[in-house]
């Protein structure tokens, strides 16, 4: 890696990424309001005062959804190079100084700066609600929710670069939803059957959720959703660093 | 950074590129000096847009060499050095005017205040606009904006004016001409003759991937005035043909011929009336025919 890897890479392009994000109703509603909603929703249902390790079932509901709204985010965050490339803009970026890597660098902070929104807002929110945890816990538990959004900001970059469409957040809205049922984020592993169990623990969601719930829970195999965590990082990862790299190839 | 004491901004030798079986640009030789504005005029599908994109950096010549200012193409862009105006794309349409030209200044070690870029380039009354709702000349002087954020030596327009109206385009030309006049090099493709005539002190004309004329536009103009009266005329003779009064240039291909000059009525009349000559045609000659004129291809 030499100096000139991440060449341009600055704070404006942080700043300006997200204003759109917040210019652009849809987003906005999808990253910030939607996790908000499904929270005052589910979690303030019936039983939801049970106990669940240091806290309740508010505070579990709370941490899950705080982890989809931050997957979310991320994954917009990321799949915004599709619109780009489609825009043509990537290509004017070629006829400035930045480094092409310096254009992913922007992206994945721009995800973690607007998932990290995501997370405080829905916190936030939380902390008005029922929802019952140690202080520790909150701070440990919504830290843990923002940092593994890496894992999606991978796979928005990586699917914006495979997928032509300009709406490519139409497609991966629902497919989201669909990994978070698949990895037990909405609905608890132990509520499924052991078939299904074992395909939740290879999903992309499962880590992220299990890692974020187990400072309140103190349960699950901690190991494993490492492991998951960091695979699916690398994979997508190595698949958008793929296509990147073929997209800017010179012809 | 340091300084090339060179007086070309661009320099094209051998270049051919060479996508698969077609072969888009062949052995072009070029010199732009600096100062110059230059008008790289041809049709569509010539090779305007494949050899600018060389000389940006965006693609790689097949065979040759490119210099921009006495370096790589890429290096001269990363040095802010060379800009471009492309033809259509580059904007992002859920950003402002401002935010735009923002977001490419952040981009520039040592960019131009954006408040000065956008009064220069025409835009600063519109800078709270956003994107998508400008206007296509708009637009266009938004990327003309954006090219002169690093205070370039040089800057390259691919067609820049396409699909604009009339005071669109007019308004466009006037910016850059007043940008011009502090001495950049600016080199345009176009393939509107008019706009190379207006604004060009010199004139390149490219044609299926090789130069075929250079000179100022006085001397391209010459080439390319007067209209073409076509015939079916079998067994005519060249020298009984170049004595028609107001001929200018004459051919023959087969039963065919082709005579070219101002004054197509007083030809036409003489054919018709004097000479066995049937199915006439005239048209004005357009650019394409400007080609066909200076290259003598058959189209």
């Amino acid at each position: 890696m030499t100096s000139t890897t991440f060449r341009g890479l600055n704070p404006t392009m942080i700043r300006i990424e997200l204003r759109r994000v917040l210019r652009n109703r849809r987003t906005a509603i999808f990253t910030l309001i939607m996790p908000v909603v499904l929270f005052e929703i589910f979690g303030s249902g019936p039983q939801t005062d049970d106990r669940v390790g240091d806290g309740n079932v508010t505070a579990y509901i709370l941490v899950s959804m705080a982890v989809y709204g931050a997957m979310l985010a991320a994954t917009a965050a990321g799949a915004s190079v599709s619109l780009e490339r489609a825009a043509g803009w990537s290509r004017q970026l070629r006829l400035t100084p930045l480094a092409p890597a310096a254009y992913i660098a922007s992206k994945v902070l721009s995800a973690l700066v607007i998932s990290g929104t995501s997370v405080a807002v829905v916190f936030a929110v939380g902390t008005t609600s029922k929802a019952q945890m140690p202080t520790a816990t909150w701070v440990q538990t919504a830290l843990i929710a923002w940092v593994c959004s890496m894992v999606f900001a991978a796979f928005g970059l990586f699917m914006g670069y495979l997928l032509p469409s300009e709406n490519v957040m139409q497609a991966l809205g629902p497919g989201l939803a669909l990994m978070s049922f698949a990895g037990g984020l909405f609905i608890p592993l132990s509520q499924y059957n052991h078939v299904f169990r074992a395909i939740a623990k290879v999903t992309p969601v499962y880590g992220v959720g299990e890692l974020a719930r187990y400072p309140l829970v103190h349960d699950g195999r901690l190991a494993g959703a490492v492991v998951n965590v960091l695979a699916w990082t690398l994979l997508f990862g190595a698949g958008a660093a793929l296509r990147f790299r073929r997209d800017t190839a010179r012809v | 950074m340091t300084t090339t004491l060179t007086d070309a901004a661009i320099e094209i030798r051998g270049v051919t590129k060479r996508f698969g079986s077609v072969q888009a640009v062949n052995g072009i030789d070029l010199t732009v000096r600096r100062g110059e504005i230059l008008a790289f005029l041809g049709p569509n599908g010539a090779g305007k847009t494949t050899t600018i994109d060389m000389v940006l950096g965006l693609s790689t010549p097949s065979s040759g060499t490119v210099s921009v200012l006495g370096r790589a193409p890429e290096q001269a862009v990363a040095d802010g050095m060379i800009s471009a105006v492309m033809q259509s794309g580059g904007l992002l349409k859920d950003l402002t005017v401002r935010e735009t030209v923002e977001l490419t200044a952040s981009f520039f070690p040592r960019p131009h205040p954006v408040a000065e870029v956008l009064a220069r380039a025409g835009i600063a009354d519109i800078g709270e606009r956003l994107v998508g709702k400008c206007s296509g000349g708009q637009q266009q002087r938004l990327r003309f904006a954006m090219a002169l954020v690093p205070d370039p030596e040089l800057v390259i327009l691919d067609e820049p004016t396409t699909g604009m109206d009339v005071e669109g385009r007019r308004e466009f030309w006037k910016a850059i001409r007043e940008d011009a006049a502090r001495g950049r090099t600016i080199v345009f493709a176009t393939h509107y003759l008019d706009e190379a005539d207006a604004y060009a002190d010199r004139i390149i004309l490219i044609r299926k991937g090789e130069l075929v004329a250079d000179g100022t536009s006085a001397e391209i103009k010459a080439m390319a005035t007067g209209r073409l009266v076509r015939a079916t005329f079998p067994g005519a003779r060249l020298p009984a043909l170049q004595a028609i009064p107001g001929v200018e240039s004459v051919e023959v291909r087969g039963d065919s011929v082709l005579l070219r000059g101002r004054d197509s009525d007083a030809i036409a009349r003489h054919l018709l009336t004097k000479t066995k000559a049937t199915d006439l045609e005239i048209t004005s000659q357009n650019l394409e025919e400007a080609f066909l004129a200076l290259t003598g291809d058959t189209a």
